[in-house]
């Protein structure tokens, strides 16, 4: 764990405890292995109530296995994974196949788990733009209104927790935005907590309010200003990536290997990146690209 | 069983004498749980897993001959055992589910051959066993499957929803507190279940047909997933009707003859004829997968 994480989730705990319970799920050195090598380790994690948290990470870097972490749908080997009692959950995962012999309409769909009656479907698929859809079979829909079905689904049954698994996928860019635009207005309705996970940087952290950075561990996590700041993602994003977000200079103090280790400054090897101090990025980034990024606000 | 019905003529009434007419309410009764079983069956692509479940039948009847037990009865058990082996091989590995069907599936096969070979003095009747006989249905056969397959049909009621949700998405289902792995095994008992009632009627080669045909020609006709169960019953017991006329009509072996009858409603439901039936339902052979 970085200094920052170590940070964040000391503060976390305390206002969990402080006020009562509010901790939906948490994470704690949770790892998971599939056929003898770690998909993901060391992760620590909480979401809250009406919190938006971000996994953000390159492919094979662990963000669906520990998404799967936190839902209980995969058993830690090793750490912990905890949820709240009676925890609601609504969950969008990244592929859903629906075989052509299966007659699905939409409003079928939306009665897939749980109770949930005409009046809250409706309003659920007008809130995503697809109440028009309800007698379309979910197979002939487009890539993006397949998104906001699958939203519209997870959100009716009105859940504590929302855990969304690349939910632009497919979805231009305007589209992205106002899905992640849509994804804030549920959590300010239901104020649920939201536990989202994306490749795409840009859109994606001006929506959230804590990112937690994975590459098969945590590498950075944090306010989305404190993020886009860190080398650790600058070095798994990139330059550009970087300065969509924040511009800031840093110096390289590890590598990351194609195995997911990690070579550091001084030329040893390790684990994770996480026992290297990065030197911090609760400094603030000069010059930051002001526009549409006002989420750094709810960090 | 294989008293061949004369016996119990003294006890039923005037409807219960026509052989014809016992196999006619037997197979309806069949194709009745086969409709509902046989959508899960399609959407979940289990068709290789019903072939094994219902090959494992004949290792059942070799039991049974050999215990002097009940053949549903042997048969249920022994399919359910083979279900429940495969349940824990899928849970617990990462071979490919189709390679060990395949094993399973053939050797199950094989193995009942073999073993009914070596019981050629009990007069065997190996055709019938394969593919159905309908001369073969009694009284008892068909108190057999109404109150089995009722069973079947209730449970399989109880349990729609989830698993339902378990076909379509797993993963959801876990995770919004669905337990998907106690439906599945509730769904594989009904599966062997249903086998147990059907060996006699189509035989075990053509189980799955009777399974997946019916549900594969509702799918044409269905605007949503209890609809095509319904009509996949339907369409099932019409083709057991149709099917034993012609099985009597022209000496053919029942249980091909209604698999044929049923892929006849198949093919009407993919022929433009369809058509002026479908007005409403989106077309399903817009191929997009989500």
């Amino acid at each position: 764990m970085n200094s920052v994480s170590r940070f964040l989730s000391r503060s976390v705990e305390t206002q969990a405890s402080e006020a009562g319970g509010q901790e939906l799920v948490s994470l704690s050195n949770a790892g998971a292995q599939g056929e003898g090598r770690w998909l993901v380790r060391g992760v620590d994690l909480t979401v809250q109530q009406g919190e938006i948290v971000t996994l953000i990470g390159p492919n094979g870097s662990g963000k669906s296995t520990t998404a799967k972490l936190a839902l209980g749908l995969l058993q830690a080997d090793e750490g912990a994974a905890r949820r709240r009692r009676n925890l609601v959950v609504g969950y969008v995962p990244q592929k859903v196949t629906i075989d052509w012999t299966l007659p699905l309409t939409v409003s079928r769909f939306m009665h897939l788990s749980g109770r949930v009656t005409r009046e809250e479907a409706a309003e659920a698929m007008a809130a995503t733009g697809v109440a028009h859809l309800g007698a379309s079979e979910v197979r002939t829909l487009s890539g993006g209104e397949f998104q906001r079905v699958m939203l519209a689904r997870a959100i009716a049954r009105k859940p504590d927790l929302l855990v969304l698994d690349e939910p632009v996928q497919g979805v231009d860019f305007t589209g992205e935005i106002a899905i992640y635009e849509l994804i804030r207005s549920i959590r300010d309705q239901l104020n649920c907590g939201v536990l989202l996970i994306s490749h795409d940087l840009h859109v994606v952290m001006a929506a959230t309010d804590r990112v937690v950075c994975l590459n098969g561990h945590v590498c950075c996590s944090g306010t989305p200003s404190d993020v886009a700041s860190h080398q650790a993602y600058r070095e798994l994003f990139g330059q550009r990536a970087a300065s969509a977000i924040a511009i800031y200079e840093h110096n390289h103090d590890h590598t990351h290997l194609p195995d997911g280790r990690v070579r550091n400054v001084d030329g040893s090897i390790s684990d994770s990146c996480s026992g290297h101090d990065h030197g911090g990025p609760s400094h603030d980034g000069p010059g930051h690209d002001g526009s549409g990024h006002d989420g750094h606000n709810h960090g | 069983m294989m008293d061949l019905g004369m016996m119990d003529l003294g006890m039923m009434d005037i409807i219960m004498d026509d052989f014809f007419t016992r196999a006619l309410i037997a197979g309806v009764g069949v194709a009745l749980v086969a409709g509902p079983l046989g959508c899960i069956v399609v959407w979940r692509r289990l068709a290789y897993f019903g072939d094994t479940l219902s090959h494992a039948a004949l290792v059942g009847v070799a039991l049974a001959l050999l215990l002097q037990v009940s053949i549903p009865l042997a048969v249920f058990g022994v399919s359910l055992m083979v279900a429940l082996m495969l349940f824990l091989l899928q849970r617990g590995t990462a071979i490919s589910a189709d390679a060990i069907l395949g094993l399973l599936s053939h050797t199950a096969l094989a193995m009942g051959l073999v073993v009914l070979a070596f019981m050629s003095g009990t007069q065997v009747d190996l055709l019938g066993l394969l593919f159905g006989d309908i001369l073969a249905v009694s009284v008892t056969d068909i108190v057999t499957i109404y109150l089995g397959g009722g069973a079947v049909l209730l449970c399989l009621a109880l349990v729609w929803r989830p698993l339902f949700a378990a076909t379509v998405s797993p993963e959801i289902a876990e995770a919004e507190g669905g337990k998907p792995s106690r439906v599945n095994l509730i769904f594989t008992v009904l599966m062997a279940g249903a086998i147990a009632i059907a060996l006699k009627i189509v035989g075990a080669l053509l189980i799955t047909a009777l399974l997946i045909i019916p549900a594969a020609a509702a799918r044409r006709f269905a605007r949503g997933p209890e609809m095509m169960a319904v009509l996949s019953s339907l369409i099932g017991a019409a083709a057991v009707i149709l099917g034993l006329n012609g099985s009597l009509a022209w000496d053919t072996p029942s249980g091909p003859s209604i698999v044929l009858a049923a892929v006849l409603f198949f093919l009407i439901g993919i022929s433009p004829l369809a058509r002026l039936f479908r007005r409403g339902a989106a077309d399903p052979s817009s191929e997009r997968a989500s």
